[in-house]
């Protein structure tokens, strides 16, 4: 079996493995996720390091015929804008998995929903057959719902049913779309590859096309303002599963505009590139003044990704080498800050079992390595320069100042409020006097280090080389943008 | 082809018919009657490996040409014999049937099963006539099985009223056709039409009237008042039953009608079906939304699936038509399998309500893992046979340029997902009043491993329906 069907369909050999095991035997269940989830994030490493990044075109392809009365394909590749992708969720599942060791309940159908989750997850960022992209998309709902649904917070049914159907209505648009292209290629055909070298289509078809396509990959990034699941499918999802929605599953959607709408719909993406510039303004900005007036913990971060997302999709509007550059390197970013910080607040609820920040305090002297950590994924987030958030925002920044300079002065808004609401939260937790109620509380344990170290190194080595990873997915970067008739800078 | 050498192509009929009358005579002398349901499943099963060992390269004209065994009634003879088949399962799980009136049961079932294969195979509207009164009188002596529920008799009387007078209506319709063609034979019809090009205000009409009919059958909006009333009071697996087995047939009839009878129309009839398919999905699934019945939510959920199908019919072309018998197949297969499930909950009980399923997740993974990836699959969710089939139809009507109508129908499944998942939220979200594991009667585990076995390798692997309905698409 090649490579990516492997990386792909481990997660679910350790599901069978999973639910063949008696559910008494929680050790045995764990110990198996976790080597699956080892395997594979093994697997996705070896992968990043054999993908070669000066070579055009897809690499690692497969290619076997599905359903030949239509022309599906079992077709898999990755270039320099999937191979990030995949590599972090290689990486995440495996720390989210280990962070789900403080699963107590319905632990077998835990860890088998969450195998078929990542597979789902890596199959969306592996096919290159848009029939196949949509099965691996709508193969991540159905355990999300659950995952959300029975491990989650008070309000989880509201949560999980809310994410559920909001994605569904988008996805089924999206599939409209997708089946709008079919019909449209001559011949007809589903492979994302062919299609997006063919340009025929004319301008209204191509718009038309991008909108259902746009509702689909909009609600799951999310774009305001389709964002209202969000907050609260992360603040009642468990921890684990907050990390995988903020770090994995929000990249689908913007990934779906680098593999999908902008390849194949050209003329459309440039059309509709003031109006994503616009949208993504509106979320950068509006998603720090919300961050700025919560109270819960979980709920900052969420909206936080609103705003954070917003600039990979401002980059993704301005299409131009540091824009798209930018707009990657920030989906790559932010899916390991905010998981890391998710995983924090995660460590925080574990012990205090709130997350409301007015009611810490001072635990800065207490547990000083969780305040370490928490401190320097803060900073990462607010873009601080010599950590990984800065360059993506700068990046983006820097592209949309070429194409939209009202785009890039608003956004920097953006990132002042990042700062603002931060620092504040910062303050909030660890500074300050003690609350009383805490005086016992345990410091991080080695677990819950493992789940993040990790993460850290990442953080600091992109903020430091980040040219080693935009060399990865340069040349594929920019060769979208020169299809696309974008400014080469 | 005349009387005695059509038998030797109607063996898989003549067991049907011979299995009946066979449980008949034993049931005088039967007490306890349960193995004549298993005879009757020896029965079906035995017609259902005859009819898929000789299928027939050709068309037969059978019985001097009033039934035609030819693809495309042999895709439907197999579909209908694995639909009793099942359903022959369900009733042996089912409790609550009485005891002495078990074995007509099972042979209403086998005669009913001959009567749908007629259904597809009737090219004369004649026999299409006489079949669907068959299969129709045998329903609603079926939905009233249960003679001391009054639900049941209920549904009984109400399917009978709407019945007859949609038969009546239907008859009619054939009537004006009759003397405007001068043909009873669809080919003929179709000849007669072609040759005048005349599409006055009376063809129109008695097309509209024998539409009436047939969407009747189907349980298509506005036609469909009787359904819920009929589902949730006849027993499980005749409810079950009735939303797959006469529905399917219905399509079939229809499909004949339109592409052999009538296709000089096909202007007219299928922007009819588009307006009916979009009414027919929004009407059932809107008033599924808020039912706390199980079988009426799947009632309300069996009419809005046929107006996914009616889209196949409005976009006309191949694969909306490959489309249609996909989904049928999927769609029988799925709905069967929910309804087996439900049997088995309300067996235990004993209400019919979404919340006697509260924590079935906990007491029994395994149906509440069943029923789950049947309602994923009701729900068009890749990678489950009925996602394949939602395709197709969405395809075909994507290909035709309706796009109002995918609109409509991309909503109304994100509409039918939100109350499939709330029946999977009651088994998987709550928690359950007590730990009392659900009996698993054998014929119903049988039933489910069907369904489920089958749902799941054709949504994995679905080339070959698809293979098998663009061969049996003979028009």
């Amino acid at each position: 079996m090649s490579t990516l069907s492997l990386i792909i369909f481990l997660p679910v050999l350790g599901m069978i493995g999973v639910l063949l095991t008696p559910k008494t035997e929680v050790q045995a269940i764990r110990r198996i996720a976790t080597i699956v989830s080892a395997v594979v994030c093994a697997l996705c490493t070896f992968l990043l390091f054999r993908f070669t990044a000066s070579q055009p075109g897809m690499q690692f392809v497969e290619k076997i015929a599905w359903i030949p009365q239509i022309n599906v394909f079992y077709h898999l590749g990755v270039d320099g804008i999937s191979v990030p992708m995949i590599f972090i969720t290689g990486l995440l599942s495996l720390l989210a998995c280990v962070a789900s060791y403080g699963i107590k309940e319905r632990v077998k159908e835990y860890f088998a929903l969450y195998l078929l989750l990542e597979t789902g997850m890596l199959g969306t960022f592996c096919a290159l057959d848009l029939f196949l992209f949509y099965v691996f998309w709508e193969v991540v709902l159905v355990p999300m719902y659950f995952l959300i649904g029975i491990w989650g917070g008070p309000r989880k049914e509201y949560a999980a049913i809310k994410f559920f159907l909001y994605t569904l209505a988008g996805s089924i648009f999206m599939l409209l779309g997708i089946l709008a292209l079919y019909f449209a290629s001559t011949p007809h055909t589903f492979d994302i590859t062919v299609l997006s070298v063919n340009h025929a289509f004319a301008l209204g078809f191509q718009k038309l096309v991008f909108l259902a396509l746009f509702l689909g990959f909009a609600i799951k990034v999310p774009i305001w303002p389709f964002h209202t699941w969000l907050p609260d499918a992360h603040v009642e999802a468990p921890t684990p599963i907050s990390v995988l929605l903020a770090g994995i599953l929000l990249k689908m959607g913007t990934y779906g505009f680098f593999r999908i709408s902008y390849p194949i719909l050209p003329d459309a993406a440039r059309w509709f590139g003031i109006y994503m510039a616009i949208l993504a303004v509106i979320g950068i900005v509006y998603g720090g003044f919300v961050s700025l007036a919560q109270t819960d913990f979980k709920k900052m971060i969420a909206y936080s990704s609103v705003s954070h997302m917003g600039f990979v999709l401002l980059g993704l509007a301005v299409f131009n080498y540091s824009g798209f550059d930018g707009a990657l390197l920030q989906m790559f970013n932010h899916g390991t800050i905010t998981g890391g910080l998710f995983l924090l607040v995660g460590v925080l609820y574990d012990r205090t079992h709130t997350r409301d920040l007015s009611s810490f305090g001072g635990l800065g002297a207490r547990i000083p390595v969780y305040a370490g950590m928490l401190t320097v994924f803060s900073l990462a987030s607010l873009g601080l320069p010599g950590l990984s958030g800065f360059v993506g925002e700068f990046l983006t920044l820097l592209g949309s100042f070429v194409t939209y300079r009202w785009a890039a002065a608003v956004s920097c808004l953006g990132v002042v409020l990042a700062a603002c609401y931060l620092l504040w939260m910062i303050q909030r937790v660890l500074l300050g006097p003690l609350n009383i109620q805490w005086k016992s509380i345990a410091e991080i344990n080695r677990r819950e280090l493992f789940t993040l170290i990790p993460l850290l190194v990442i953080i600091v080595f992109v903020g430091i080389f980040p040219q080693v990873i935009l060399n990865l997915f340069g040349p594929t970067t920019h060769a979208l943008v020169n299809a696309l008739g974008g400014i080469s800078q | 082809m005349n009387a005695v050498q059509s038998l030797a192509h109607f063996i898989p009929e003549s067991i049907l018919i011979v299995t009946g009358f066979l449980i008949l005579v034993l049931d005088l002398f039967s007490k306890p009657k349960r193995w004549l349901g298993w005879l009757a499943l020896a029965g079906t099963t035995g017609a259902l490996a005859y009819a898929a060992a000789t299928i027939p390269g050709n068309t037969l004209p059978l019985f001097y040409g009033y039934f035609t065994i030819d693809p495309f009634s042999v895709f439907f003879r197999i579909t209908a014999l694995v639909i009793i088949t099942v359903t022959i399962l369900m009733a042996l799980a089912h409790k609550g049937t009485p005891p002495k009136q078990e074995g007509e049961l099972y042979a209403l079932l086998a005669f009913i099963g001959t009567g749908l294969i007629l259904m597809a195979a009737s090219t004369n509207l004649l026999m299409i006539f006489i079949s669907i009164e068959f299969v129709s009188l045998t329903s609603y002596i079926l939905a009233g099985f249960e003679k001391h529920e009054g639900a049941s008799n209920e549904a009984s009387l109400k399917y009978l009223l709407f019945g007859s007078v949609a038969s009546a209506t239907m008859l009619y319709g054939m009537s004006l056709l009759f003397g405007l063609t001068g043909s009873v034979e669809l080919n003929g019809i179709r000849d007669a039409l072609a040759g005048c090009g005349n599409t006055g205000p009376l063809l129109l009409i008695a097309m509209a009237l024998l539409f009436v009919g047939l969407s009747f059958k189907i349980s298509a909006a506005p036609f469909h008042m009787w359904a819920p009333d009929v589902y949730t009071g006849a027993p499980t697996p005749i409810a079950g039953f009735l939303t797959v087995g006469p529905k399917a047939m219905g399509f079939a009839i229809l499909l004949r009608v339109l592409f052999i009878a009538l296709p000089a129309l096909q202007k007219e009839w299928s922007s009819l079906f588009a307006v009916l398919s979009a009414l027919t999905m929004t009407v059932g699934n809107i008033a599924a939304v808020s039912q706390t019945n199980i079988k009426r939510l799947l009632a309300y959920s069996s009419i809005a699936q046929a107006g996914y199908i009616l889209m196949g019919i409005a976009a006309a072309n191949a694969i909306g038509l490959e489309g249609i018998l996909f989904y049928i197949a999927a769609y029988a297969l799925t709905n069967l399998g929910a309804f087996t499930i439900v049997i088995v909950v309300v067996n235990q009980s004993k209400s019919e309500e979404i919340s006697s399923f509260a924590g079935l997740a906990k007491r029994s993974p395994f149906i509440a893992a069943s029923l789950a990836v049947f309602f994923v699959s009701l729900a068009g969710i890749p990678p489950l046979a009925g996602y394949f089939g939602k395709v197709l139809v969405f395809a075909g009507v994507i290909e035709q340029k309706l796009v109002a109508l995918a609109v409509i129908a991309a909503v109304n499944s994100a509409i039918a997902a939100f109350y499939y998942f709330k029946v999977v939220k009651e088994m998987y979200l709550t928690e359950p009043a007590d730990s009392v594991p659900a009996e698993r009667p054998f014929p119903a585990v049988l039933a489910t491993a069907i369904a489920f076995l089958a749902i799941a390798a054709i949504g994995i692997f679905p080339a070959p329906l698809l293979h098998w309905a663009s061969r049996s698409l003979i028009f």
